[in-house]
């Protein structure tokens, strides 16, 4: 009998989506239940989020104003303290998770799975490498608990609906002497989270500036999408960084994607292979990304992105 | 003050890497192999400390088989003062390779270790977590900022909400993020001078880390293909095309 515990990302009050997705993750291990842990300066709020997602059994709330910024050698101790009794601790692939997840498993000593794609069976996974060019089936070892990443794009969110216990349970948690954080600069947008939304319209090099990458928010907001972003766009400073889609940066799975001026480099794809829909409009129609794209157009973009967004 | 510098050497990152058809890895024979670009990045902060005066020296270390000392040799050559090889044919899993680094450590007594935020062969992301946890010093990870003074490394993080600024007590492990710094070329005077430059073999056996029972690879598939798609000549038919599919 598995017994998963998913350690919950959340900013401002608000439970990440991500976790519902880990929810499901959890739910394909065959009759497994599904415990979910919230580490906040003031958890209750969150871990009511947390029990409405279906499929939820438990919600363990641990409030301490330790918690108040998630530092990683605060958080794992804590969470290696839950896992007795536990056959899984799963946490997603968000930069929260990716922080804490191997601090948890080194605690436990166990090897983590990094951004799990498939459940095959309770020690069975598969996980891409190489920038999602291979997808390796792993096997953990019997007897110990597995830790786990979930890769978001993989997994649909678990609905909501669910009406789990909620057990606020309070620790004895040191604060960190050696870690504080002194600042969180968020990029301010009204749009969609970019991992979250069912649309996407992302930019890339061809775009030139960041005044130029107007036509591409003009899309995204008749469309409802999210803006994404190629690393080259990133770089040469027309969008922040958390705006970056690829093997780096964000990986998505939204319904339909739309990359303009984007040339398709291994490490964008790898980024959006998962998408339902994937639209390319490019100058360039030897550009590698028309080999993933539905449907293809070869344009100027800054011709056709205003005739497009116009059209709709 | 000493800096540790993890470089490991990782199929080039613009090989399209395939899949061997019996499932069984990755074909790697004959692949060009370097740095793995964080590394890189990695060993260039390093460099840059030195030149600003706040560290002394930088060790490059890897864990790789015998013929990596090329690999090495190149790390030399941007500029670190000393490399050490530990030898192994093995795959080492970010674990194993966490409690190998651990030992390094206990042996150079660095001040501050500077690791990529993750290998583009493995994308795992989990050595430089592991080794700040099995140090139990702090961790800094996805820097795209790092300023040291006073003891204190004060990093911005590229987090999903954006920049997140962490001040943490040295000494701790940094993991680097792309945008971190642009990394020098390296120059034929300095391969030339990177030859005397030392740098200490050591097997795996020797560091007296037992090597977890940790996940085991069954097989390697190439990811599932999209299935081809068609070219649409105007705005008109894209639309069209989105219509017809219910994606508008």
């Amino acid at each position: 009998m598995s017994k998963v515990l998913i350690v919950a990302d959340h900013l401002n009050g608000q439970l990440n989506s991500a976790v519902a997705r880990c929810v499901s993750a959890a739910k394909a291990i065959d009759g497994a239940s599904v415990d979910i842990v919230v580490l906040a300066s003031h958890a209750a709020p969150i871990a009511a989020e947390a029990a409405s997602i279906a499929g939820v059994d438990k919600v363990i709330a641990i409030s301490d104003a330790a918690f108040g910024a998630l530092i990683a050698q605060t958080v794992a101790p804590v969470v290696a303290g839950l896992a007795d009794g536990y056959t899984h601790v799963f946490g997603p692939s968000s930069s929260f998770g990716k922080d804490v997840m191997p601090c948890i498993a080194a605690l436990l000593d166990v090897e983590q799975v990094s951004d799990l794609m498939s459940v095959e069976s309770a020690t069975r996974f598969t996980r891409p490498i190489y920038a999602g060019n291979a997808i390796i089936v792993v096997e953990a070892p019997a007897g110990r608990v597995v830790v786990a990443t979930i890769r978001a794009a993989s997994w649909a969110a678990a609905a909501a609906g669910g009406r789990a216990s909620i057990e606020s349970v309070t620790a004895s948690v040191a604060a960190s002497t050696h870690s504080h954080v002194l600042d969180l600069q968020q990029g301010k947008s009204d749009r969609p989270d970019l991992q979250a939304a069912s649309r996407v319209v992302s930019g890339g090099r061809a775009l030139g500036s960041a005044e130029n990458f107007a036509v591409v928010y003009a899309l995204a907001d008749k469309l409802g999408a999210a803006v994404g972003a190629s690393r080259a766009a990133v770089d040469a400073g027309y969008v922040p960084s958390d705006l970056q889609v690829g093997q780096t940066g964000k990986i998505i799975s939204p319904e339909l994607y739309i990359a303009c001026g984007i040339s398709g480099a291994i490490q964008h794809i790898t980024g959006i292979k998962d998408a339902g829909t994937i639209v390319a409009i490019n100058k360039d129609a030897d550009a590698p990304i028309f080999e993933v794209a539905d449907f293809g157009l070869v344009a100027d973009l800054f011709q056709v992105l205003p005739e497009l967004t116009n059209a709709l | 003050m000493k800096i540790l510098v993890g470089y490991k050497r990782v199929v080039d990152y613009n090989v399209r890497i395939q899949v061997k058809p019996d499932g069984t890895g990755v074909v790697t024979d004959g692949v060009k192999l370097s740095a793995n670009p964080f590394d890189e990045i990695a060993l260039e902060e390093a460099l840059r400390l030195r030149e600003k005066g706040v560290a002394t020296e930088v060790v490059v270390a890897t864990l790789a088989p015998a013929d990596a000392q090329a690999h090495l040799r190149n790390g030399l050559a941007m500029g670190a003062n000393r490399a050490i090889h530990v030898v192994t044919d093995q795959a080492i899993s970010p674990l194993t390779a966490a409690k190998a680094l651990l030992k390094l450590i206990e042996k150079e007594q660095p001040d501050l270790v500077l690791l990529g935020k993750q290998a583009i062969d493995d994308d795992a992301n989990q050595t430089a977590q592991m080794l700040a946890t099995l140090w139990g010093r702090p961790q800094a990870t996805f820097a795209s900022h790092v300023e040291i003074a006073d003891g204190h490394a004060t990093v911005v993080r590229e987090v999903d909400a954006g920049l997140e600024t962490l001040k943490v007590q040295l000494p701790a492990v940094i993991s680097v993020d792309l945008r971190l710094n642009e990394p020098r070329f390296i120059k034929l005077p300095d391969i030339m001078k990177a030859k005397s430059k030392p740098m200490e073999t050591l097997p795996f056996a020797d560091l007296g880390v037992s090597v977890s029972a940790g996940l085991q690879t069954l097989s390697y598939t190439p990811p599932a293909k999209r299935a081809k798609g068609v070219m649409v000549k105007d705005v008109a038919e894209l639309v069209s095309a989105l219509k017809a599919k219910g994606l508008l």
